[in-house]
């Protein structure tokens, strides 16, 4: 009974949805439900999902990052383009990604908390900046077949497994990142970044230096899209069609999986839950047999309808005098940690002090 | 005694004249005249077409809310447009009413999903969009319809140097600054977008403004689109996706002054903005400027631009603490104190070190 309360409430909203389109589609076609099956699904939502994971740092902290679409393809046609067909470049072009990774995120982060531009205007800047720069430097058309080893990280797996038969190595990937992104929400850094999306003034005046936490997240949210387009490479190959839309893909993922815009709320999983029913609903749309010029316009209104629902519920909630919104793991930005020294319990302890310091 | 404030509007109107005056000495060089009439006249040209998706978008921003639905509306415009005209001046009126009236009805859509359902408007303009994009590939395979000479001259025609479209944006911005200065509907819509709480509270029935808006964007659009299919001389389903509409406006009204969080803003703000981003657009097509460099150029503009005011100690919404404000003291008592605040945290933790560690050696010299 309390599962099924905690599966109609909006954190769990996300999970329901999921529960039910993968039931419908296991309905239309059967073998889905092989683990075979079931893997190549997964494998097909990773590089979303891991989006959807970079995208949730920076939206908890209560900003967008529109440039993570562009990065996916800028990163797939330097993969193409550097790689080539030598298996030594390989790691050599992983760290230089993963560097121009980080940088784009640094860039995007200090422009958003030192110059105070709209995250919204400057990583519109960089979407358009980034994609312009890659296809100048390639003139416009993406050429270069990264090597096989390369591509083996997008594509490949290791098969013979006893039950799973094949486990691709992007489901790995998935579950690690999601373990390493849920580790960063238990630190600091997690919840100091909602503390900043509920309310930065007041985490500012706390003593967090605002600034480098939601920094991070910038940083956080590109080498999510760099780690995706590793898998992308794999995949789909290198084209410059490579990535387009995924911000909003990633966006829309994340608040289906009720992670409120504006920042301040928010559940990692739910998010990457979110991305699942994405690629669910897709999944659906195409067994269905949905003409492929109406998938569309299904998938908004399904979209805007369980955005409706998570908030109609979640607003019922409250007005009905339930005992505050549940507590959920991120929702106590500055729960005292004996055991990290955060800068939210910093201030906690500077509050108590200043009225000592005076009297 | 009245103070000139130096408001978002007036530094937009500067760094437009600072991007003009570059423009100017770029095109010199390359032994071409910035301000010739046809060149001023291409600008123009430029301008209006995000101009009118700009002002609707200004509507939308100013009630806290984003239209990203843009995009699809006015390529559903041109098509709507173009098909029902075919060929015949005899349509026009009726085509032109039947393409508006579409177009409200999409706003009020994305209004009433707004309000009512509480969706955000990014969701819910983004999930409209879709829906659109469906119809659109449902009901057109290509470019359609043809639109008769008569129609074409709204896009080709001009006054002296001024183009007719360019002229029909302006006036509409003008109808718009009425609205949002002069009547009771503005005034609302910018009270739902500094704080929609707050509006209730102060009796303001926060649904309409903001309706009002999302129907008055989605017009817009549709105006725009319009304004497209006279110049094509055909509707076509990629008109709006390609021009990218939806967020170059919205970078716009942000360039323009206007806060993304609603509640703050102007028009004519706007209106520079997006005169700066035909200006740009201008000096790089007469220079030549390779395509794929002409987006690297917009996107570090845009952000150089919006870079310039925000970091400058603007007043974010209208003054409410300090002089001139209803209430004194807020904020600046709170942040004097916050490097007090840290220290006052490390002392004691110091303080409790240094507790832990020698209780006894105080003791003993006591």
């Amino acid at each position: 009974m309390k599962f099924l309360t905690a599966l109609v409430s909006p954190r769990g909203a996300v999970f329901l949805l999921l529960v039910i389109l993968l039931v419908a589609v296991m309905v239309l076609n059967p073998n889905f439900a092989e683990p075979g099956q079931l893997m190549r699904y997964i494998q097909r939502v990773a590089p979303v999902a891991i989006v959807a994971i970079g995208q949730y740092f920076v939206i908890i902290a209560g900003e967008f990052d529109l440039s993570q679409g562009s990065l996916i393809t800028a990163q797939v046609i330097v993969a193409g383009n550097l790689v080539a067909q030598d298996d030594a470049r390989t790691v050599p072009v992983l760290c230089l990604m993963v560097v121009l990774g980080l940088v784009v995120g640094l860039v995007n982060g200090l422009l958003t908390t030192l110059l105070k531009v709209p995250s919204f205007i400057v990583t519109l800047g960089m979407m358009l900046a980034l994609l312009g720069l890659v296809l100048w430097w390639t003139g416009g058309a993406a050429t270069g077949n990264p090597a096989d080893s390369f591509r083996q990280i997008g594509r490949g797996g290791i098969r013979d497994i006893p039950v799973l038969d094949f486990l691709p190595w992007s489901v790995l990937v998935l579950a690690a990142w999601l373990a390493l992104g849920i580790w960063v929400t238990k630190r600091p850094l997690g919840k100091l970044l909602i503390a900043i999306g509920d309310n930065a003034r007041a985490t500012r005046y706390s003593g967090a230096r605002d600034w480098w936490v939601t920094t991070r997240a910038f940083m956080i949210s590109s080498l999510s899209a760099t780690v995706s387009a590793v898998l992308l490479v794999g995949y789909a190959g290198v084209h410059p069609s490579v990535g387009r839309g995924y911000e909003f893909v990633a966006i829309t993922a994340v608040v289906l999986g009720g992670v409120v815009l504006g920042g301040g709320r928010g559940w990692i999983v739910a998010a990457v839950a979110g991305a699942f029913v994405l690629e669910a609903l897709f999944l659906l749309l195409n067994i269905a047999g949905v003409p492929s010029s109406l998938r569309d316009a299904v998938q908004g209104v399904i979209i805007i309808a369980a955005v409706a629902y998570s908030g109609l519920v979640f607003r019922s909630r409250r007005r009905g005098g339930a005992p505050q919104t549940p507590p959920s793991p991120g929702k106590e930005p500055d729960a005292p940690d004996g055991a990290e020294e955060s800068s939210a319990t910093q201030a906690l302890a500077g509050e108590g002090a200043a009225p000592n310091n005076r009297s | 005694m009245k103070r000139i404030r130096v408001d978002s509007t007036v530094i937009v109107l500067g760094i437009l004249i600072l991007v003009i005056a570059v423009g100017a000495i770029l095109v010199a060089t390359v032994g071409r005249s910035f301000f010739s009439p046809g060149n001023i006249r291409d600008i123009l040209t430029g301008m209006s077409v995000l101009g009118l998706v700009a002002i609707g978008q200004t509507l939308v921003i100013l009630g806290a809310s984003l239209d990203l639905s843009v995009t699809y509306v006015i390529s559903l415009a041109s098509l709507i447009a173009a098909t029902t005209m075919n060929g015949n001046p005899a349509n026009i009126p009726w085509a032109v009413t039947l393409t508006l009236i579409v177009c409200a009805a999409i706003g009020l859509a994305n209004g009433l999903i707004v309000t009512v359902l509480k969706v955000n408007g990014f969701i819910a303009t983004l999930g409209v969009g879709l829906i659109l994009q469906g119809v659109l590939n449902t009901g057109f395979q290509g470019s359609a319809g043809s639109v008769p000479w008569a129609f074409q001259l709204i896009g080709a025609t001009g006054v002296g140097p001024l183009p007719v479209s360019w002229i029909i944006m302006i006036a509409l911005a003008a109808v718009v600054w009425f609205l949002l200065g002069r009547t009771r509907t503005g005034a609302h819509l910018f009270a739902v977008g500094g704080d929609p709480e707050v509006a209730r509270l102060s009796g303001v029935r926060t649904k309409p403004p903001l309706i009002v808006a999302h129907v008055l964007c989605s017009v817009f659009a549709g105006l725009a689109g319009l304004l497209l299919a006279s110049r094509l001389g055909v509707g076509s389903p990629t008109v709006g996706q390609q021009g990218g509409y939806a967020l170059l406006s919205i970078a716009a009204v942000v360039l323009g002054g206007t806060l993304l969080m609603g509640g703050r803003g102007s028009v004519w703000g706007t209106i520079g903005g997006v005169a700066i981003f035909a200006v740009v657009d201008n000096v790089m097509s007469v220079m030549q400027v390779n395509p794929f460099l002409k987006d690297v150029v917009r996107g570090v503009v845009i952000v150089a631009a919006v870079a310039v005011y925000s970091r400058r100690a603007i007043v974010r919404r209208r003054t409410r603490f300090g002089p001139g404000g209803t209430r004194t003291g807020g904020d600046a008592p709170a942040e004097a104190a916050a490097p007090a605040m840290v220290a006052a945290t490390q002392a004691l933790e110091a303080e409790a070190d240094a507790a832990d560690g020698s209780a006894s050696m105080q003791g003993g010299a006591r």
